[in-house]
């Protein structure tokens, strides 16, 4: 008896590999906030930074990380001229917000600031009381006239960061009467109030305890619908959490910037790899 | 990354992590050498070995389990780390199944081994000789983390792809020439079935290797070529077919 075999294999074949192939294209389309070519910043003699470029984009997380000294403080102080306040610090290269260069001379740093907000490592609430702390900047600004609208101005800035329902009832107590995390988060009210564009953090949680620290990144996952927001950290897991792009600093070097999801997976360089998982250089 | 972690006590944990893969490799591969040869020596009781010894496989991935999920737990590695325990939970589980298809083959052995030997069965060693070849070197690529060798076996499983298919047919042949060596014939299919899926989980772990060391997924399409699922054979004109006239 003979027998005959034959096979229906090529046209399945070739449908099953056409629908498995892969389309994967990812691209952040976002728009650039905030700009910087060839940053260099001088500490009289000593170079801190030397020539950093590096997109900042709109309404995302860039968390600057690398071990201390490298320069991330420095950069995230050059983006809103905080070093102007310090003597000897001279800053090269070029630093746009907006495409309009934040270094020119028609500038006013106090309108900058007031763009660029930002919150230090330790809270630092005025001595005065809570309902004053936030609305110190509205006032100065001149962005509330009346009673009525200052009061909103305050409610909405608690609001957002999340600290309303905590202090509604004590307005008129210190703020530096609250917790660590409360008092943190005031400081942030106290940046949002004068309705920045940019809000800037340098290490913002290193004071804070585990859950007072789920209460800030729960609360920059929010802020950044409206905001572009940098934020310096040593904690690689909060860099990893909060931001959509992380950029790594070695020795006044950027290294490397990339979507934070490939900074913690597969970092391209041996230093960025090296420092985030805890290895000798 | 050959650097030493500042905190040494976690690169001992993970180099504890890669030597329980290595054993477990090494175990899987035995299993299914020792199922193969059950197979063609009719030794029932090599058979009853590997079938008692898969249990071992399942100890080793619930081990290698509980130490990925500390690691990670304690330690939240990151990039080459992460990835590293990442892949030591998804070999562990490709060894554990590897190790229950060579279970799964001694356990039909012992069937074989009451029946009359039939021919096809020839080809059992030669499918296992292959994906004892491709497991070797996998597991080898993946203790000398190997990209080139990891990709060579991931390419080879093509060929494991065409033996299963040609004995798929062989086998049907047989069958149909000779419908008392259904029972022995149907075991052969399962067994070869298998092999053939044994050489899956090699191009997993070939895969996986791959994202361990580049740190991307291997993208490239493999070139299928196992057709035993499209494969028909029919009788011959002239073969004995029940017609309508011959019911009614």
């Amino acid at each position: 008896m003979s027998v005959q075999t034959e096979t229906l294999t090529d046209r399945t074949a070739a449908m099953t590999q056409a629908a498995m192939t892969q389309t994967a294209a990812r691209a952040d389309t976002a728009a650039i906030k905030m700009l910087a070519r060839n940053v260099k910043v001088y500490y009289g003699p000593k170079q801190a930074l030397k020539g950093i470029n590096l997109d900042i984009l709109e309404n995302r997380v860039l968390a600057l990380i690398g071990p201390s000294g490298c320069g991330k403080s420095t950069f995230l102080r050059c983006l809103n001229r905080m070093n102007d306040t310090i003597e000897n610090c001279r800053v090269d290269g070029t630093l746009q917000l907006d495409g309009e260069d934040i270094y020119g001379r028609m500038i006013d740093t106090v309108q900058l600031r007031a763009r660029v907000g930002m919150v230090f490592q330790k809270p630092n609430p005025f001595p005065k009381s809570i309902y004053d702390n936030i609305a110190y900047g509205p006032r100065i600004h001149g962005m509330a006239t009346h009673r009525d609208e200052m009061d909103e101005v305050v409610q909405k800035s608690l609001e957002r960061a999340g600290l309303w329902n905590e202090v509604k009832d004590r307005l008129k107590e210190p703020g530096t009467g609250l917790s660590g995390g409360q008092q943190q988060r005031l400081c942030i009210a106290r940046a949002i109030a004068v309705s920045p564009e940019v809000i800037l953090m340098d290490e913002p949680c290193s004071a804070l305890d585990p859950i007072a620290t789920a209460h800030i990144e729960e609360l920059i996952d929010e802020l950044r619908e409206n905001f572009t927001i940098v934020i310096v950290t040593h904690n690689m897991q909060q860099a990893a959490r909060v931001s959509q792009k992380t950029a790594f600093f070695h020795l006044g070097d950027m290294v490397e910037c990339d979507d934070t999801e490939e900074i913690f997976t597969n970092p391209r360089d041996e230093r960025t790899q090296g420092y985030i998982t805890g290895r000798y250089g | 990354m050959s650097s030493e972690h500042i905190v040494r006590s976690f690169s001992q944990e993970l180099q504890r992590l890669v030597n329980l893969i290595t054993q477990m490799g090494g175990v899987a591969e035995a299993q299914v050498a020792a199922a193969v040869k059950a197979v063609t020596r009719r030794d029932v009781s090599l058979a009853a070995q590997v079938m008692q010894s898969d249990p071992r496989l399942d100890e080793y991935e619930r081990e290698i389990d509980v130490e990925a999920v500390r690691l990670l737990a304690r330690r939240q590695p990151m990039a080459q780390d992460l990835r590293e325990i990442v892949s030591a939970l998804r070999v562990a589980a490709d060894l554990e199944r590897i190790g229950d298809y060579a279970a799964n083959i001694a356990k039909r052995s012992l069937v074989l081994a009451q029946l009359p030997a039939v021919r096809p069965v020839s080809a059992i060693p030669r499918a296992g000789r292959l994906v004892e070849e491709i497991l070797k070197d996998v597991l080898d690529a993946y203790i000398e983390r190997d990209v080139e060798k990891a990709i060579a076996v991931w390419k080879r499983d093509e060929e494991l792809d065409d033996l299963h298919t040609s004995l798929f047919r062989e086998v049907l042949t047989y069958m149909m020439e000779d419908p008392r060596t259904i029972t022995p014939c149907t075991h052969l299919l399962f067994m070869a079935k298998n092999l053939e899926r044994i050489g899956d989980h090699a191009t997993n772990i070939a895969e996986t290797i791959h994202y361990v060391v580049v740190g991307q997924p291997l993208k490239i399409d493999r070139p299928k070529s196992d057709s035993a699922s499209f494969a028909v054979v029919s009788p011959a004109a002239g073969f004995d077919l029940i017609t309508d006239q011959d019911v009614t």
